[in-house]
């Protein structure tokens, strides 16, 4: 028996669906070859560890997707509850007195948010900026710049079509990123360049104009994969007034800006946003929105026109339905979308260091 | 007694994966796991690794012949999350706040170690599976986590007809052998 057959014949022979003459010539010769014999064995193990890999790998699915529906048809809760027995014994203590406060408070607020939607003048109904930036001519200029400081070819011909810029960041090692759909609008070709000024190409995997989420992979032969992301992706939602930072492309190189969530929704109560304050400008779109523990919690996609530091993000719970789309479509797809930021208990500094080498400038070629 | 048959029954149900018991189970244990891993300094994330976990742990013990659960299936897992959740303290070193609620647990000790070897074992072959490489992976991933058919397989992959597919499958299973029994000796 050749090594070509060999396995074939082992894994029949273990399921037993050989003859019996066949099944008694097997043996015979498993008794006379010690190395055949061994090689069986091998496989026996192996193939069992397969079986059970393939049986694991569904349980784990069939318990994702059972938490997923139960999630959403609001049979399993989200409990926000951090509160030790200390605090619940002090509101049961005290809850007349801060039932009464909080009434007074609520009125108060009532009355002053209509007071100021009577006196303030309507705004326009969509007011709101998508934030890709355009490349001027001079900005083109510095970028070449950084790259030749850092020996890296420009892979731009010159005289191409670069108008738009964007932010996009990793959310698999092995260069899938994401960025917002709308960046990519009219795009002949994409390149995204990496923070030490190396120009990559990227080609589209999926968009989705709806929830503003594209996806990009790289494809250029001169891109090494990383190992691990520092950063995880949150999916429970996100609690107001907790801190958040993003990272992103508003000029030619990194800029870092910090602010709070402030609103659970985005424009006109959609609930696919959040509503942070934050200062960004056009360029940033595309870029991660993080938490303190280095979480992504959304990615941003727009500002208010009338208000200033007024930007909406999309929910990074709308990623995680992307991811699972895209694998249902293709088995062989495979992302791996992590929850566990290895950056929890670094200061601010340490995690936009690590951050920052998986966040790329967007620049898009146009037809 | 009826009780007992019950339990018995979603037992096998989780151990034939279905759906159907994975629901119930989760429907009614989860609240309260839930509750236990945030109120003892864990997150929501944290919660559902936890119970996920333990699930697994069910799904190996039910896979086991003749096994028999002595308690009902809540006392089981939550005995399990809380061992679980003890381990991830220490190794967090987040041990500041001892963990509260010691009241009705069972012997969950051996049944986390072997769940802890199981999982090595897991890795171990999804390393290889991680090496092997296109259209290997998908083949054999076809093959052994989706159960399709050699002819399915064949149709999706484009090979004139199963045989060549399994040809080709067997050609992936030695290459991936030679790769298992290399991160085997590894780990």
């Amino acid at each position: 028996m050749d090594q070509e057959q060999l396995p074939e014949n082992v894994e029949r022979y273990l399921k037993g669906e050989m003859n019996d003459a066949e099944k008694q010539s097997f043996e015979d010769m498993r008794k006379n070859n010690p190395e055949l014999d061994q090689a069986v064995v091998e496989y026996h193990y192996f193939l069992d560890e397969m079986q059970r890999y393939g049986e694991v790998r569904r349980f784990k699915s069939n318990l994702y997707d059972t938490h997923h529906t139960l999630q959403e048809n609001g049979q399993i809760r989200d409990l926000q509850l951090k509160a030790t027995t200390r605090i619940v014994n002090m509101w049961n203590k005290y809850r007349k007195v801060i039932t009464v406060a909080a009434s007074i408070a609520g009125i108060t607020a009532l009355f002053i948010s209509g007071m100021m939607s009577i006196f303030t003048p309507k705004t326009p109904y969509r007011d709101i900026e998508e934030l890709r930036r355009k490349v001027s001519n001079l900005e083109k200029q510095s970028t070449n710049q950084l790259a030749e400081i850092n020996n890296f070819k420009s892979k731009i011909e010159p005289g191409a079509d670069v108008r738009f810029g964007g932010t996009s960041f990793m959310i698999d090692p092995r260069g899938y990123l994401v960025t917002s759909a709308h960046v990519l609008k009219g795009a002949k070709k994409i390149y995204v360049q990496s923070i030490q000024g190396q120009d990559l190409l990227a080609e589209i995997v999926y968009e989705d104009l709806i929830s503003d989420i594209a996806m990009i992979k790289i494809t250029d032969i001169d891109f090494t994969p990383t190992k691990q992301l520092p950063y995880g992706f949150r999916l429970a939602p996100t609690d107001l007034s907790e801190s958040i930072y993003t990272l992103g492309y508003p000029k030619n190189e990194i800029v870092y800006n910090e602010g709070y969530l402030s609103a659970k929704s985005g424009l006109d109560g959609d609930t696919m946003s959040y509503q942070i304050s934050i200062s960004a400008n056009p360029g940033n779109s595309g870029g991660p929105v993080l938490n303190k523990n280095g979480e992504v919690i959304g990615i941003v996609n727009a500002r208010q026109a009338s208000a200033s530091g007024v930007v909406f993000a999309t929910k990074s719970k709308n990623i995680f339905q992307v991811v699972h789309k895209l694998e249902e479509e293709d088995n062989d797809l495979n992302i791996n979308v992590s929850n566990a930021s290895s950056i929890k208990n670094m200061t601010r500094g340490q995690q936009v260091k690590k951050v920052q080498r998986h966040v790329y400038m967007v620049k898009v070629i146009l037809g | 007694m009826t009780n007992n048959y019950q339990n018995q029954e979603i037992l096998r149900g989780i151990g034939r994966n279905d759906k159907h018991a994975i629901e119930s189970v989760y429907k009614e244990n989860y609240g309260l796991i839930q509750h236990f891993v945030i109120s003892n300094n864990g997150t929501e994330d944290d919660a559902r690794d936890i119970f996920q976990e333990a699930m697994m742990v069910l799904y190996e013990k039910s896979r086991i012949e003749d096994f028999e659960l002595t308690c009902q299936i809540k006392t089981y897992l939550y005995s399990v999350c809380r061992r679980l959740w003890l381990k991830k303290l220490q190794y967090a070193r987040r041990m500041e706040s001892q963990v509260e609620n010691f009241d009705n647990l069972v012997q969950v000790e051996e049944d986390v170690e072997l769940h802890e070897k199981l999982t090595l074992q897991y890795q171990t072959m999804r390393t290889a599976m991680g090496k092997i490489g296109e259209p290997c992976k998908s083949l054999i991933e076809a093959f052994y986590v989706h159960r399709k058919n050699m002819h399915e397989i064949a149709g999706f992959f484009g090979y004139t007809n199963a045989d060549n597919a399994k040809n080709q499958k067997y050609k992936c299973l030695v290459r991936l052998k030679k790769l298992f029994f290399a991160q085997y000796k590894n780990t």
